[in-house]
């Protein structure tokens, strides 16, 4: 079977994704009354109209690429991370207590040990149902869930509390927020007038570094052979409860460091909703990012576009933005569904057989026409 | 003592909605599927379910044959969705756990943006109110305990005793636990696997819809994107730990909903607590009950998440 | 099945063909057989039996061919159309629900007792009695069936099958996992049945085809290869027909153990994933440039025993040595790293991962070290050059190394786990039913292989359920029965026929 097949496959996967997504999509749409093809063009091209529609978007592929290779991490090494948004909140509270505790420190210290610490965060709460699973067997689909709501809850109570800006507490009106972080935190603004950051860079960086560690190293064999088949891979002499361990605990990490990069570069205070949907966007991201650095950075514009798009939809055409969640909701779905003869050899090559037998029939008919 | 009480009249309702998402995510699992969309399917049975009785009477009192045509929906919508994720899991044979977080993505995403257009805001409604048992209610300490509560909180809690019929006393129920545990061996002598699987499917999401719609209807009182609050995946976990049976489901469903009502405790008693903390735990809880829970289902669905494949030679 | 079900006086298979990924299950296969005849299907593993006879059951379909019942063409869709005819099978794994009754498994397919919502399980009851008296099966109606052993699930099954219909009987490998005494109870029930009934039953264990069947039919590798009444051959004929003339497969002359052990097993006790002892004390010993052959009907331990050996498994109590060191409850990274080789009896779960191409799967055991990855960095060079070696040397059927090694045939994917151990340079090799379902030229090869192996010092234990490979290959034969090495013979003194009497579990004390 060719490889050029099976990327075939996989791009005829992706556009059918996109066209069910955007069927089912059409008809919640017009149960709701709206003009079908101008939501769609406002979503898909809104955005991009102007210099701050571009940057808006870029500023979104951040966190959502930084999140989704940490998701393909763990993905590819055998366990589910659907804890992103725990991780990141996590992350969020230890770089902004480093900022608090330390806003002095010289900007090529601050920067990176903010993000370090964020990553720290992230990976503590990824290592816990990484742990369970290893260990106790306890499934990671239901074990992150359940931290996502304890993050999110914890992460309210540091923001109400030990972290509440001071002067919400004297003349405020209660908004629970961090003050705005030491000057000393911020990422480059590099372009005059908008918002993007250079965390964009931090991110591309990223995605270089998941290359090389799942595909040119020996560790990320070891990972990528536990996620591909963990008995073979324990037959084969691999430690798989280990490196299930590092895959959550660098999955946790990097969504850790994606809320660094955010409060570092957008917002540059802890306050509520960085997190929102970033998490769940992340898993949309990698799988439809072919779980791959190369196929997830554009994976994340065409998200960062969607979810950019679906904001401007309630203004522009009365759509709520929740139908962005609809749409990557159904794209899910049409990955997954393909998903079991993208994994079966012997099922690939009866498809690649079949598309070839119909190709050369049309062939052959083209050659009796002529 | 009467705070006691108090506290347990006021929580035994909340338990509602998770019990009868759990006894439907019990047949789900039973059959051999795990059903992590839900949460989904709760969020579109709660907007559902307001929406009838919020449409002819825009948040003001309406017959209340109106909530009960708002509870069918909810139900009916679920079932819909139950065979479209059985589509998804059975026909296609996809990964159950991913599977699951894009129903309950597309659940969510839809019952957010139908709510926004049609509703929208914090609009309330009556809802279906309590109706006490004439006569049981008046007895003391059990009277308020048991029988004070809305004709749902009866209904869910005659579900038990119903589902575990089903289950185990009918034809279709045996059928449903072959096909969970060794569906070869129900292959082989002549049932129809996939099918099954549909049917339970759709049971199951039929009763998490319900379970959303009570939310809207008889305990918010209104809907919000927040109003499910990981319940659906709480279901999932419990029918899990309750070794997917129902009285031990149920027992699941109070002990959650007294880490809630224990919330509720605290603030009556005035001592003071981060709320926070408060609310994390029934999910601190599930976790640990995870964790500490049995891995081996001698009793349970052995073939719990794989698709079926007749051809596939083992 | 519905008891009004006709009888069957004929049942015909013509040209019924049938093809796997990689494999030719049934190839152009025809067999009659009339009411009241019982029909013995024989032949080594991997012949095709068991797939043809799922096809008899309508649990696959032929890819070519047709099927006659009383001279009427049927096609069966699903076993549901074999039941309406009264065709009923009894599995080699047993098609019982685990955590439900003996009633409730024979209610899942007794229609009669659906009535609506409620289920009638005292008509079910009374069917279980009728049936029992008939045939005199006695079952325990409300026991659990896991809670029974072997012999009595088997029962339950045949109850069930008759409770539902049957008229004709498939009963796959019955005596397998029986002890002798249930072997003896279940001949006995069988030829009382097979007065009413017509049967069909695989085996590959002689004493049984001579003792039941009427009729016998002989496959090999998918294909017919012979057919006849059974009485008028011997059971030396059978066994000649059922493996053939083989000219080609290479024999072990060269002596043996003149090394000193390499692999010592003392005392084993090991549980299996049921709870039970599968190894009970077991002790064996292998020499350097030594085969020995373990012969024995599957499900006597010889899984856990490769398990343990290779640090897939916990050991309860014993020792393990390995060229002198202790290796017992090491975990597998570190026995790998002692000179351990592994041919696991799984190749596509256990010995390659198949989404990984053949280059990588050469790497699996290895990507860490120094030959293959500096400081962590995988040598992208080094591996596409010894991976093209490696399938060069081995003679790996494909384009190049980058194919995904789950879509290679079976033959060539054994090639590759054999390839990256034997280029590992083991001290030791497992090799379990290295051969299974692999056509001559692949076997052939891999016996080659092994031999060489032997002869530059290597130690092997053949697992194998071919006794033809085993007395072949091997210095010396085990056999294994219920978790005991029964004996240990040369290879010289290992006929058919003493073997098949020790692996039924007897101690050959006598000449039989």
């Amino acid at each position: 079977m060719t490889k050029r097949f099976k990327t075939g496959y996989r791009i005829g996967v992706i556009i059918l994704a996109i066209i069910t997504a955007m069927l089912l999509g059409a008809v919640i749409l017009w149960a709701i009354g709206a003009d079908v093809l101008k939501t769609y063009l406002v979503i898909l091209t809104e955005p991009l109209k102007n210099k701050i529609g571009v940057t808006e978007v870029l500023l979104r592929v951040v966190p959502l690429t930084i999140i989704a290779l940490g998701i393909t991490v763990a993905y590819r090494s055998g366990i589910i991370n659907i804890g992103a948004e725990g991780q990141m909140a996590i992350g969020i509270l230890a770089t902004t207590a480093i900022a608090l505790a330390f806003p002095n420190l010289p900007r090529g210290v601050l920067i990176p040990f903010a993000i370090l610490a964020g990553a720290v965060g992230g990976a503590i709460w990824g290592f816990i149902p990484g742990a369970l699973k290893a260990k106790l067997q306890v499934s990671e689909l239901l074990s992150t869930v359940m931290l996502n709501y304890i993050a999110a809850q914890l992460y309210t109570f540091f923001l109400r509390g030990p972290m509440l800006d001071p002067a919400e507490l004297t003349m405020g009106s209660g908004t629970p927020q961090s003050m705005r972080l030491s000057r000393n935190l911020d990422l480059t603004r590099f372009i005059k007038g908008t918002r993007i950051h250079s965390g964009i860079f931090i991110a591309i960086g990223l995605a270089v570094l998941i290359f090389f560690l799942l595909w040119k190293t020996s560790y990320g064999f070891k990972m990528r052979a536990a996620g591909a088949s963990e008995r073979a891979a324990r037959y084969g002499g691999i430690n798989v409860p280990k490196y299930l361990i590092i895959a959550m605990m660098i999955s946790g990490a990097f969504a850790g460091m994606a809320g660094a990069v955010e409060i570092a570069g957008v917002h540059r205070r802890a306050i509520e909703g960085v997190t929102s949907g970033y998490g769940f966007s992340g898993i949309v991201v990698a799988l439809f990012g072919g779980l791959h650095p190369a196929g997830i950075v554009p994976a994340a514009f065409f998200f960062g576009l969607l979810i950019y798009g679906a904001d401007m939809t309630q203004r522009l055409v009365g759509v709520p933005a929740n139908m962005v969640q609809v749409l990557q909701g159904v794209i899910i779905l049409v990955i997954v569904a393909t998903k079991m003869i993208l994994a079966n050899p012997y099922l690939m090559q009866r498809v690649e057989s079949r598309w070839h037998e119909i190709f050369s029939r049309k062939n052959r008919a083209q050659e009796a026409d002529a | 003592m009467n705070f006691v009480i108090n506290i347990l009249s006021l929580g035994i309702p909340f338990s509602v909605a998770l019990l009868i998402a759990s006894l439907g995510e019990m047949f789900n699992q039973r059959a051999g599927i795990f059903n992590l969309g839900c949460e989904g399917m709760m969020a579109m049975g709660a907007f559902l379910g307001m929406l009838v009785p919020y449409s002819i009477g825009q948040g003001a009192y309406v017959p209340g044959i109106y909530n009960y045509l708002g509870l069918l929906l909810a139900a009916g919508v679920g079932a819909l969705l139950g065979i479209f994720f059985a589509l998804v899991v059975v026909t296609f044979r996809a990964p159950q756990g991913i599977a699951g977080i894009g129903m309950q993505m597309f659940g969510v995403g839809t019952a957010g943006t139908l709510f926004r257009h049609f509703i929208g805001g914090t609009q309330s409604i009556p809802g279906i109110s309590v109706a006490p048992i004439p006569g049981l209610s008046q007895i003391p300490i059990l009277g308020p305990l048991f029988f004070n509560h809305n004709p749902m909180v009866y209904v869910a809690f005659f579900m038990v005793p119903l589902g575990w019929f089903v289950l185990f006393k009918t034809p279709w129920g045996l059928r449903v636990r072959a096909v969970g545990t060794q569906p070869r061996a129900a292959d082989s002598i002549g049932i129809q696997v996939n099918r099954v699987r549909y049917q339970a499917l759709a049971l199951g999401g039929a009763l998490a819809g319900l379970a959303g719609a009570y939310l809207s209807l008889c305990q918010a009182k209104m809907f919000s994107d927040e109003i499910i609050a990981g319940r659906g995946f709480i279901a999932v976990a419990l029918v899990y730990f309750g070794h997917w049976h129902p009285v031990k489901i149920m027992g699941g469903a109070l002990l959650f909903t007294l880490a809630q009502a224990l919330q509720l405790a605290i603030q009556g008693l005035g001592i003071d607590f981060p709320y926070e903390f408060l609310v994390m735990l029934p999910y601190v809880l599930v976790i640990i009950v995870l964790a500490i829970s049995k891995k081996t289902a001698l009793m349970g669905p052995t073939a719990l998440g794989k698709p079926f494949n007749r051809e596939m030679r083992t | 099945m519905p008891q009004s079900a006709k009888d069957i006086e004929s049942l015909r298979i013509e040209h019924i063909t049938k093809r796997f990924p990689g494999v030719l299950a049934c190839d152009d296969i025809s067999l009659e057989i009339n009411r009241g005849e019982v029909l013995a299907l024989v032949g080594e593993n991997g012949a095709g039996k068991t797939t043809l006879m799922n096809i008899l059951m309508g649990l696959y379909h032929p890819d070519e061919g047709h099927m006659y019942i009383n001279g009427t063409e049927v096609h069966f869709r699903s076993p549901n159309d074999a039941f309406e005819y009264g065709i009923g099978m009894v599995h080699q794994q047993y098609m019982l629900v685990p955590n439900m009754t003996v009633v409730e498994n024979i209610a899942l397919g007794y229609k009669q007792a659906w009535k609506g919502w409620k289920l009638d399980l005292r008509l079910v009851r009374e069917r279980i009695e009728e049936i029992a008296q008939q045939y005199g099966l006695s079952v325990d109606p409300d026991a659990y069936i896991w809670q029974l052993s072997v012999g009595e699930q088997q029962r339950v099954e045949l109850v069930k099958t008759l409770c539902l219909g049957a008229k004709f009987l498939i009963l796959d490998e019955p005596t397998s996992a029986l002890t002798p005494q249930e072997t003896d109870d279940l001949i006995a029930l069988l030829k009382t049945m097979a007065q009413e009934l017509s049967i069909i039953f695989i085996s590959h264990k002689l004493q049984e085809v001579k003792d039941l069947s009427s009729k016998v039919a002989i496959l090999r590798h998918g294909k017919v290869v012979f057919q006849g009444i059974t009485d008028d051959h011997s059971s030396s004929d059978i066994a000649a027909l059922m493996t053939g003339h083989e000219v080609n497969l290479p024999h072990n002359d060269a002596p043996a153990c003149t090394l000193g052990p390499m692999l010592q097993l003392r005392n084993l006790k090991v549980r299996s994933d049921r709870g039970h002892h599968a190894l009970d004390d077991l002790s064996l010993y292998i020499c350097k440039g030594e085969i020995v052959g373990l012969a024995g009907v599957s499900g006597n331990g010889q899984r856990e025993l490769a398990e343990v050996i290779n640090g897939l498994r916990k050991v309860e109590s014993g020792q393990i040595l390995f060229d002198g060191k202790d290796i017992t409850n090491h975990n597998p990274a570190q026995v790998i790293a002692s000179g351990m080789g592994y041919i696991p009896e799984e190749r596509n779960t256990e010995g390659i991962v198949p989404s990984f191409s053949m280059k990588e799967n050469f790497i699996l055991k290895d990507a860490e070290s120094e030959t293959f990855s500096n400081h962590a960095f995988l040598k992208k060079k080094v591996i596409d050059k010894k991976a093209e070696e490696l399938r060069t040397e081995f003679d790996i059927r494909s384009p190049n190394t980058d194919v995904i090694a789950g879509s290679l045939s079976g033959g060539n994917i054994q090639k590759v786990i054999l390839a990256r151990e034997i280029s590992r340079s083991p001290k030791f090799l497992v090799a379990v039913y290295p051969t299974r379902g692999l056509d001559m030229g692949a076997a052939e090869f891999i016996h080659k292989q092994l031999l060489q192996l032997r002869n530059s010092g290597v130690g092997i234990l053949l697992i194998s359920e071919e006794l033809e490979e085993i007395t072949n290959l091997s210095d010396q034969v085990a056999v294994i029965f219920k978790g005991k090495i029964q004996k240990v013979l040369p290879s010289s003194e290992a006929s058919r026929r003493r073997l098949g009497i020790l692996m039924a579990g007897v101690h050959d004390d006598e000449e039989i």
